[in-house]
C-alpha cells in the first residue's frame, strides 16, 4: 500500500479530489431526483379530479363561520387552558424537583418521567374514559374536560423541565443578593428568581405553547358534543359529512393562521436573546 | 437600632457588632478556614487583606451564613446566628452586603431594586420605600438614575447602586466584599468615596478590599488573612507600614 504510507502529498491530494467529486456527484443526484419527482406529480396527477376533492369552493364556504367561530375558537381555549394549567402545574413540578425535600423530587421526577415517556393520546384517552370510571369521578366540562386535564398533565410534565432549566441558569448571586437583603426563600423566587427564568425560557415555553396547539387534535378522541367540537374533530366530521378534503385542507390553513405567528414570534425572540448575550 | 448605654461617649460599646470564634469552614477536605477568631466593634472599620484563596470571601459570608459554617461561632450584635432558633431573615436586614459584581437584579429599575427588600422584608409602605430608596440613591450621587434599568449603568453606577440598595434596609453594618475589584479603574473611585463617606458617618464596616490606599486612610484596623487564618491583625500603619510577619511582609511587597 505505497498510496497510504508512502508520499504523504500523494496520499492527501488524491482522496481528497475523490471527496469532492462525489459529493458534487451526491448534490447532482439529488437535483435529478427532485426535477423527477416534480415532474411526475404534476404530469401524472389527475389535476382535474383532485382540485375539486381538496379544495372545493362550495364546500369550504359552507364550513364558514362555524369553522371560525366554533372549532378554532374552542382550539383557542382548549389551548389557553392546557398552556396556562401545565405552567401553574409544570411550575409546581419544577419547584419540586429543585426543593431540598428528598420526597417531593422523588415524587415530581417519577411523574414527570412517567407522562414525558406515554403517548400524549394514550393518557387524554385514560383521563376521558378509565380515570372518571376507576375513581367514580365526574370530570369538569365531562369527558372533554377530562381530556384537557390530561393534557394538562402532559404538557406539564415537559415544562416542568424547561422551567427547572431556567431557574437553575438565574445566576447564583441573585439569590445571595435577595437573601441577604432579608427576603425569605418564598419572596426571593417570586420576585428575583422566577421573573428572570421566564425571561430566559420564553422562546421554549413558546415552543411548548405550539405543541399544544396542535396536541389539541388529540382531543377528538374524547368524542365531543357539536358546540365542544376543536378544529381536527370538526373537519373530521364534516370530511365524513361531504365526502371532500377540503374540510382537512381549510382546517391545516386555520392551524398555521394560529402556529405561524407564534413561531415567528419564537424566532424573533431567539435573535433577539442572542444579540442581548 | 437602640443602643443600651446613651450618654456616655468614653465606655466602650459592651457588644461588638460582630464576633467569631473559632470559625471552621470546610469544603469536602479543602480547609478554607481554621479557626478563625475575628470581630468588628461597633462604628468600627475592619479591612481584611490577604492573598487570592485565603479565606476572605469565605469569611464575610459566614457571618450572614450566606455559607453554612462547619464549626464554630458567629455573633451579630450578640446574638448567635448559628443557632436553629435565630430569625435568619431579620439579621440580614441588619447587615448590608456588596458584593463583588453588584448583584443588581436586571429585571426591575434602579428604584425598584432599592424598594423591593425594603416592603417585602421590612414591610414599608410603597412610599416610604420610594421616599427612603430617593434619599440612599441622592447619598451616592445617583439621584437622577432612578427609573434606568441596571445594565443602563456603568459598572461604578451599578455598584454605588447596590449600596444604596444596602443601605436602604437601613443597616447597623455593612460588609463589601472586593466592591471595586470588577470595575474599570477610572470608576473604583467613586466607589471608594461613596464608602469613605459612609465610613466617616460612623458605620460599621467590614471590608475585604486589595485598595491598601483605602485600608490605610479609611481603616480603623487590618486584618491580614493567609490560609484561612488570621495572621496579623492592627492599626493600618503597623500592619502595613511595619509587619511583624514573614507572610504578611511577602504579600505586602507583592500588592504595594
Ligand atoms: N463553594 C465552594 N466550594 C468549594 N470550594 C470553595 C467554595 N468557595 C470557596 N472555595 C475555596 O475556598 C478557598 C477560599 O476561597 P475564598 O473565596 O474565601 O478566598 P478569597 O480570600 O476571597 O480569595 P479572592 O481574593 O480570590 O476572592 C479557595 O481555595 C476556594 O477554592
Ligand atoms: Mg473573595
Amino acid at each position: 500500500m505505497p498510496g497510504r504510507a508512502g508520499d504523504p502529498a500523494d496520499g492527501r491530494y488524491i482522496p481528497r479530489v475523490k471527496r469532492s467529486t462525489r459529493r458534487y456527484l451526491v448534490q447532482g443526484t439529488l437535483y435529478v431526483v427532485f426535477v423527477l419527482v416534480v415532474l411526475f406529480v404534476v404530469l401524472s396527477a389527475d389535476w382535474e379530479r383532485i382540485q375539486p376533492y381538496f379544495f372545493n369552493p362550495e364546500i369550504a364556504a359552507s364550513l364558514f363561520p362555524d369553522i371560525v367561530l366554533t372549532a378554532a375558537k374552542n382550539t383557542v381555549i382548549y389551548t389557553l387552558i392546557a398552556f396556562v394549567g401545565g405552567v401553574l402545574l409544570g411550575l409546581v413540578l419544577a419547584l419540586m424537583k429543585l426543593s431540598p425535600v428528598l420526597p417531593y423530587r422523588w415524587l415530581a421526577t417519577g411523574f414527570i418521567e412517567l407522562f414525558r415517556g406515554l403517548p400524549a393520546l394514550l393518557v387524554i384517552f385514560a383521563f376521558a374514559f378509565a380515570v372518571p370510571i376507576a375513581l367514580e369521578w365526574r370530570p369538569p366540562g365531562g369527558s372533554t374536560g377530562a381530556g384537557l386535564i390530561g393534557l394538562i398533565i402532559v404538557s406539564s410534565a415537559y415544562i416542568a423541565e424547561t422551567i427547572r432549566a431556567g431557574i437553575e441558569a438565574v445566576p447564583k448571586g441573585q439569590t445571595e443578593a435577595a437573601r441577604s437583603l432579608g427576603l425569605n426563600p418564598l419572596w426571593t423566587m417570586i420576585t428575583v428568581v422566577l421573573p428572570q427564568a421566564f425571561r430566559i425560557i420564553t422562546p421554549p415555553l413558546t415552543n411548548e405553547l405550539v405543541i399544544i396547539i396542535k396536541d389539541t387534535s388529540l382531543l377528538f378522541i374524547v368524542g365531543m358534543a357539536l358546540d365542544q367540537r376543536e378544529l381536527t374533530t370538526f373537519a373530521r366530521d364534516a370530511l365524513s359529512s361531504t365526502a371532500s378534503a377540503t374540510p382537512l385542507v381549510v382546517a391545516a390553513l386555520l392551524y398555521l393562521v394560529i402556529t405561524l405567528p407564534l413561531t415567528q414570534l419564537v424566532a424573533k425572540l431567539e435573535r433577539h436573546n442572542k444579540r442581548g448575550r | 437600632m437602640a443602643h443600651p448605654v446613651t450618654g456616655s461617649t468614653t465606655a466602650p460599646v459592651a457588644v461588638p457588632a460582630i464576633e467569631v470564634r473559632e470559625l471552621c469552614k470546610t469544603y469536602g477536605s479543602n480547609d478554607v478556614l481554621k479557626g478563625i477568631d475575628f470581630h468588628v466593634d461597633q462604628g468600627e472599620v475592619v479591612c481584611v487583606i490577604g492573598p487570592s484563596g485565603s479565606g476572605k470571601s469565605t469569611l464575610l459570608r459566614c457571618v450572614n451564613r450566606l455559607e453554612e459554617p462547619t464549626s464554630g461561632v458567629i455573633m451579630v450584635e450578640g446574638i448567635d446566628i448559628t443557632d436553629s432558633e435565630t430569625d435568619l431573615d431579620a439579621i440580614r436586614t441588619r447587615i448590608g452586603i456588596v458584593f463583588q459584581q453588584f448583584n443588581l437584579f436586571p429585571h426591575l429599575t434602579v428604584l425598584q431594586n432599592l424598594t423591593l427588600a425594603q416592603r417585602r422584608a421590612k414591610k414599608r409602605g410603597k412610599r416610604e420605600a420610594a421616599e427612603i430608596a430617593r434619599r440612599n440613591l441622592e447619598k451616592v450621587g445617583l439621584a437622577e438614575k432612578a427609573d434606568a434599568f441596571p445594565a443602563q449603568l456603568s459598572g461604578g453606577q451599578q455598584q454605588r447602586v447596590a449600596i444604596a440598595r444596602a443601605l436602604s434596609m437601613d443597616p447597623d453594618m455593612m460588609l463589601f466584599d472586593e466592591p471595586t475589584s470588577a470595575l474599570d479603574p477610572e470608576l473604583v473611585g467613586d466607589v471608594l468615596g461613596v464608602m469613605k463617606q459612609l465610613a466617616s458617618e460612623g458605620m460599621t464596616m467590614m471590608v475585604v478590599t486589595h485598595e491598601m490606599g483605602f485600608a490605610r486612610e479609611v481603616g480603623d484596623r487590618v486584618v491580614f488573612m493567609d490560609g484561612g487564618v488570621v495572621v496579623e491583625q492592627g492599626v493600618p500603619e503597623d500592619v502595613l507600614g511595619d509587619p511583624q510577619h514573614e507572610r504578611t511582609q511577602s504579600f505586602l511587597s507583592k500588592v504595594l
